[in-house]
């Protein structure tokens, strides 16, 4: 099997522990990663915004990068869901690129499918002494429907304490553009969402994707709280013993 | 008050959800009401075992009656006539008011007409502004729904499509009553059951006074010309039986082909709207009968911009709504500012679709309507709880792209469009993007302190003034991948 890591440009940029993490879980588990390097951004921002011509290119981009894959794995369930939801859409008008994305966009996956679904795994023989909650995010939610599977990665994980975020289906505020396009809105829905992950006295918040991770440790730093944001791949990728020099976790 | 369709004077959305936040009371009146609804609805649908089938009948049905709407429009004209009832079009707001107050008018004897009606709560003789279009013409309109009642003695707009008053709580209706009801009986408590007998005395004497009535419509049977209502509070039934001469305004969208189908729509919308099994009162009339009901009925069929949105065919899913307001018991946007700071009688999610499309989008400026689409985070929550599964998120960022299209013709373009367009400019090229992250690795360093950027000025401000910004880390993970993969040419 060909597999191919979807970084996103976010993660690249602002997150490469959680790219790290995710080559180094997957080898751990056997496979090979490759990493194409004309990949750039999913355009999601830009179709999100209401930008779609300034999203065009950014599919016909990921569609060559990507083409000839088996799987396209990615940390981020909300570009999963833009590629697979929306590059179709974004592609209708141009047969050629229509071709390539139908090709490209149904292999891509968010990691949680893509362990729980492709490799069929739940045990990673990951080891995480922390207490941990988990936020599951709108889009790997209710885009893509991920359901339990970041939980039952997580329940397998060693050593770790796991509990439950009250109200956890509820939306963070982040919603990409809206952050700074309503800034009133999101804070207020933030401090919501902060007030429920306090109460539950975890060290650790995760989740599948770091922009609702920045968005939320962003107000948990501000505030001092102490409290750190973790994407799910690097509690994955964490095991006994020291962490390789280069890939892993942190 | 409820002065049309977009309330004038509110301003883009982003300001007036800012105004809205600071009302702590508004945030716990709403916080407690959603709530409650909220987990009403999901314990009656879990009930249903066909709760999904159920919802896939509607959304098929309501599809199938937009694609031919003009046959069944003119079927139901057809069998409403039949029916000894009088049918007339309306283009827009301003004539579908005109035709109710000629109706009104001409009710009277000689003496020079009807002065007073009654009101069932009714969405669209709100959305065009109806009691201000009768009162300038002298005739006073009474809502008789309880809700609809606080509403109007509080000189307020409604803030919810199904519960008016929400973000009204009880010891605020009290006040309401004792200082705005002439009739308000002596030491009102503020328990329910009293505010309600209060509401009762005053209203039953203008069932029993009331010429005309003036109502709106869940739905309009094409076939067989029945047109229904579906409320709570018995109000509905006593406009609708009482007075001799009834008046009901409809958007052309409420009809449904056959009788059956109400089968599908009567199980959803009570379930998804209150979270009742059952709805109370659903009352059904066709045409007018000798001796029993009104004499004489019209039903005024309203387009006011509905035809323009059936034309697109993503946005054409908003016609399909059947005014539950579950999305707006969902929307965690919604939940905070309530609904005053959208700006139309349709607020919450359905609101930030339809509002902007009835109205036109692209029609107005950054203020009012077009900033509704923009007024959520596309979390999905409001597509979940549709018993039509409107794709409300679908919608959104169709309705996104058409607002940025109209502004692209401006000799100065935004500041967003060129954020935007040099975003793409960076990202079409892995080596543009290469050295945008050192760029941004260094900035970042120079700015942050302890691995995080705190509040800074200017256009940054939006996001940091309550969030921290991680600093972009020396290497970013291509630069990684390059340094630790020379061997891979990658592609």
């Amino acid at each position: 099997m060909r597999v191919a890591l979807f970084i996103t440009c976010f993660n690249d940029t602002l997150f490469p522990e959680t790219g790290r993490a995710v080559v180094s879980l997957l080898e751990r588990l056997g496979h090979q990663v490759d990493f194409p390097l004309g990949q750039t951004c999913c355009g999601q921002p830009q179709f999100n915004t209401g930008y779609r011509p300034e999203a065009l290119p950014l599919v016909r981009r990921f569609a060559g990068a990507f083409a000839g894959y088996d799987a396209v794995v990615t940390p981020s369930g909300s570009c999963a869901g833009m590629v697979r939801e929306n590059h179709p859409l974004l592609a209708a008008d141009d047969p050629g690129l229509r071709r390539a994305v139908e090709e490209v966009a149904p292999k891509v996956y968010e990691l949680s499918e893509f362990l729980v679904d492709v490799l069929g795994v739940t045990d990673v023989g990951a080891y995480y002494p922390h207490r941990v909650t988990y936020h599951p995010t709108c889009h790997s939610l209710r885009m893509l429907r991920v359901g339990d599977r970041p939980l039952r990665l997580l329940r397998a994980v060693k050593g770790i304490e796991l509990v439950e975020l009250p109200g956890a289906e509820e939306c963070c505020g982040f919603g990409g553009t809206f952050a700074v396009k309503n800034p009133d809105v999101s804070a207020a829905m933030l401090a919501d969402k902060m007030r429920q992950v306090l109460d539950t006295r975890a060290e650790v918040l995760t989740a599948g994707d770091n922009s609702c991770l920045m968005h939320i440790g962003g107000g948990l730093g501000r505030l001092r709280t102490g409290m750190r944001t973790v994407h799910l791949a690097e509690i994955l990728a964490a095991t006994e013993g020291p962490a390789s020099t280069e890939g892993g976790a942190r | 008050m409820s002065d049309g369709l977009v309330w004038l004077g509110t301003p883009a959305f982003p300001q007036a959800a800012r105004k809205a936040l600071t009302d702590t009371q508004l945030r716990r009146n709403l916080r407690k009401a959603t709530g409650t609804i909220r987990d009403k609805r999901l314990r009656v649908s879990a009930e249903l075992d066909d709760w999904e089938q159920l919802r896939d009948s509607a959304a098929a049905l309501k599809l199938r009656t937009l694609r031919h709407l003009d046959r069944y429009l003119e079927q139901l004209e057809a069998s409403v006539t039949a029916a000894g009832g009088t049918v007339h079009w309306a283009a827009d707001a301003a004539e579908a008011n005109r035709i109710v107050v000629e109706l009104v008018k001409a009710t009277g004897g000689p003496d020079g007409g009807t002065r007073e009606v009654v009101k069932v709560k009714s969405m669209a003789t709100q959305e065009i502004g109806l009691n201000e279009a009768l009162a300038a013409e002298g005739i006073a309109a009474y809502e008789t729904d309880l809700a609809e009642l606080i509403v109007q003695l509080a000189d307020d707009r409604p803030s919810h499509i199904l519960v008016p008053a929400i973000h009204r709580n009880r010891a605020e209706i009290r006040e309401i009553f004792r200082t705005r009801m002439a009739d308000v009986p002596a030491e009102l408590t503020d328990e329910p059951r009293a505010l309600a007998e209060a509401a009762r005395l005053h209203l039953r004497e203008k069932f029993l006074r009331a010429k005309v009535a003036i109502s709106g419509a869940n739905f309009a049977v094409a076939e067989t010309g029945t047109v229904l209502v579906v409320e709570s509070e018995g109000n509905g039934r006593m406009c609708l039986t009482l007075p001799e001469t009834l008046i009901t305004v409809m958007g052309v969208e409420k009809v449904v082909p056959s009788f059956a189908d109400l089968e599908v729509f009567l199980q959803l919308l009570p379930r998804s709207a209150t979270g009742e099994r059952m709805n109370p009162y659903t009352s059904a009339w066709t045409g007018v009968h000798e001796g029993d009901g009104p004499s004489t009925f019209h039903l005024v069929l309203l387009d006011n911009g509905r035809t323009a949105t059936l034309a697109d065919q993503v946005g054409r899913q908003a016609l399909g709504c059947i005014r539950c307001s579950a999305c707006l018991n969902v929307c965690p946007v919604y939940e905070r500012v309530g609904g005053h700071a959208y700006g139309s009688v349709y607020p919450g999610p359905i609101g930030a679709i339809l509002t902007p499309q009835l109205a036109g989008v692209g029609r107005g400026s950054e203020d009012g309507a077009d900033s509704l689409p923009f007024a959520s985070t596309l979390c999905g929550a409001c597509y979940d709880a549709c018993p039509v599964k409107i794709n409300i998120p679908e919608v959104l960022v169709h309705l996104r792209a058409k607002v940025v299209d109209a502004k692209r013709g401006r000799t100065v373009p935004t500041m967003e469009s060129l954020v935007m367009r040099a975003a793409t400019q960076v990202l079409a090229a892995p080596g543009r993007l290469s050295m945008a992250q050192k760029a941004g690795a260094l900035g970042g360093r120079l700015v942050g302190r302890g691995g995080r950027i705190g509040p800074l000025p200017g256009p940054f401000h939006a996001w940091s003034d309550t969030r921290d910004l991680p600093v972009p880390p020396a290497e970013s993970f291509r630069a990684w991948w390059q340094r630790t993969h020379p061997e891979e040419t990658g592609r």
